[in-house]
């Protein structure tokens, strides 16, 4: 479980963040969504410790983590697996090599070991025989599986997803959005997904969290959002001409 | 005020760098890519300035030497104190910071914008020791070799065109070659050499590490990096000859 308690950031004398609480709970799909420029990047950067909060807490299991120094934040960071909007492959290395790296650098794994991890892991995420591709040789789909399956490889507590769609195809977005969603359940993870993908939302939204204008503006589930009455978040969820006829339609 | 702000964090990212590595194993593989990098793949430039560069220095040598008081062996001993003094060590340093010193920040740049070192912080890795300290371990263990290969394909380019213009002979040349030599001279040159491939590697990597934006930002980081590592070796080489030499 992560707990964010006020916490607030400001850039250049900016607040993009203001005030924001909010739990994530363990063996839930968390969805941050909100539009472009509201902070739910800068949120997600901020409980990973990529950018220091001004004010607040981030609480891991009941440790602070914003209390912590770089050394005592390596130990929570192991148990956290990011999916970056880019992937964020290593270049020079292959599939194998990039889902193997974290286990080469914190486990005393021998090779065969770290192998056979990789490739449950790339099975996992139906990546079967792929092992040698290059980053490059891969589709946007492809890479993004591959950083799914690196962030699993050190079965970690945690796992953050920054616009895992970004790029993707409907039908790829959807098979994304199952895999992030088995592999919370099958983990038992905190998964903390940052989209504007109103198909993900509904699809694997278990605790939504809409950002706007830097505040926690509402939070609830899939179900809840599609009847509330609060005029921002229509205006996000209805924001598309084919929303709005779905809407319409089912009102009728 | 900037420059002062990066001066400070330039000192701070360094000591990020010489922080205790996670596990050696893997620095050392990254040590052996970046010699490949570094040290290999710059042997074709540094093979042919070098020759061009000695073959220059005594063609000009003979022809500045107007008065015949002067025994022809010093086409050689010019050759010979220039070359290990100065052309190698700061000539070719010189070129390496272009070379290797856009290569480095462009590398690291890249790996900022497309969020591989985030990727790394996440991790838990010390993303600045796991990518800068290979590079200045690969480039002390490299630039040396380089120096004194320069040195020596230097003097053998300036015997060549000593000989094929006619200017000195072969024995000549290696009489003023011989001439008053002292080893503490190839000493100056590669200790020079040591303070010159750590500023190279660290400030390229400096300027790769903290770039922000996108892919226009990286090629501005790659040319700042490849200005300051100069002004750096011409100010350091200044220095340190004051200190040794004078």
């Amino acid at each position: 479980m992560i707990k964010v308690n006020n916490i607030s950031k400001s850039f250049n004398g900016v607040k993009v963040l203001k005030d924001i609480s909010t739990t994530f709970e363990q063996g839930r799909v968390n969805l941050i969504i909100g539009q472009s420029g509201q902070g739910k990047s800068v949120l997600a950067k901020c409980i990973v410790g990529l950018h220091e909060v001004d004010s607040g807490d981030i609480l891991y299991n009941d440790q602070n983590f914003s209390l912590m120094s770089r050394n005592e934040r390596k130990t929570i960071r192991k148990e956290i697996g990011m999916l970056f909007q880019g992937s964020a492959l290593f270049d020079s290395m292959t599939v194998e090599e990039n889902v193997m790296f974290p286990l080469s650098m914190f486990t005393k794994m021998s090779k065969k070991e770290m192998q056979e991890r990789a490739n449950f892991c790339l099975n996992r995420v139906n990546l079967v025989g792929k092992n040698n591709l290059l980053p490059a040789e891969c589709s946007g789909g492809m890479q993004k599986r591959v950083a799914i399956a690196r962030a699993i490889s050190m079965q970690p507590k945690y796992l953050f997803c920054d616009e895992p769609n970004s790029g993707l195809d409907p039908k790829t977005s959807i098979v994304i959005d199952n895999l992030i969603q088995e592999i919370t359940y099958e983990f038992n993870m905190t998964t903390v997904v940052i989209t504007h993908d109103m198909n993900s939302v509904i699809e694997i939204g278990d605790h939504i969290l809409f950002i706007n204008e830097g505040k926690n503006w509402w939070e609830g589930t899939k179900k809840e959002i599609l009847n509330t009455d609060n005029k921002e978040i229509l205006d996000f969820v209805y924001a598309s001409k084919f929303m709005k006829n779905l809407k319409g339609k089912l009102s009728d | 005020m900037g420059m002062i702000n990066n001066i400070g964090k330039y000192f701070i990212m360094l000591r990020y760098v010489f922080s205790r590595p996670e596990k050696f194993k893997i620095y050392k593989n990254r040590i052996f890519d970046e010699i490949e990098i570094i040290g290999l793949n710059s042997i074709p430039i540094v093979s042919l300035l070098s020759v061009f560069m000695g073959a220059v220095i005594t063609l000009q040598t003979a022809a500045n030497m107007d008065t015949p008081l002067l025994p022809v062996e010093t086409i050689g001993f010019i050759t010979r104190q220039s070359t290990i003094l100065e052309f190698s060590p700061t000539i070719i340093s010189l070129i390496l910071a272009g070379k290797i010193g856009s290569n480095i920040a462009s590398e690291i740049g890249t790996m900022r914008v497309t969020e591989q070192i985030d990727a790394l912080e996440i991790m838990g890795v010390n993303s600045l020791g796991f990518l800068v300290l290979p590079k200045i371990i690969a480039s002390f263990l490299s630039f040396p070799i380089l120096i004194i290969y320069s040195m020596m394909l230097s003097l053998v380019g300036g015997l060549l065109a000593g000989i094929q213009s006619g200017l000195c002979s072969q024995s000549d040349y290696v009489k003023g070659l011989r001439y008053y030599f002292h080893a503490s001279d190839v000493t100056y040159g590669l200790v020079k050499t040591f303070f010159f491939a750590f500023l190279i590697t660290t400030i390229s990597s400096f300027y790769g590490y903290y770039v922000k934006g996108g892919a226009l930002d990286v090629g501005a980081s790659s040319t700042k990096a490849v200005v300051y590592s100069s002004i750096a070796i011409l100010l350091t080489n200044f220095v340190l000859t004051q200190i040794m030499l004078v």
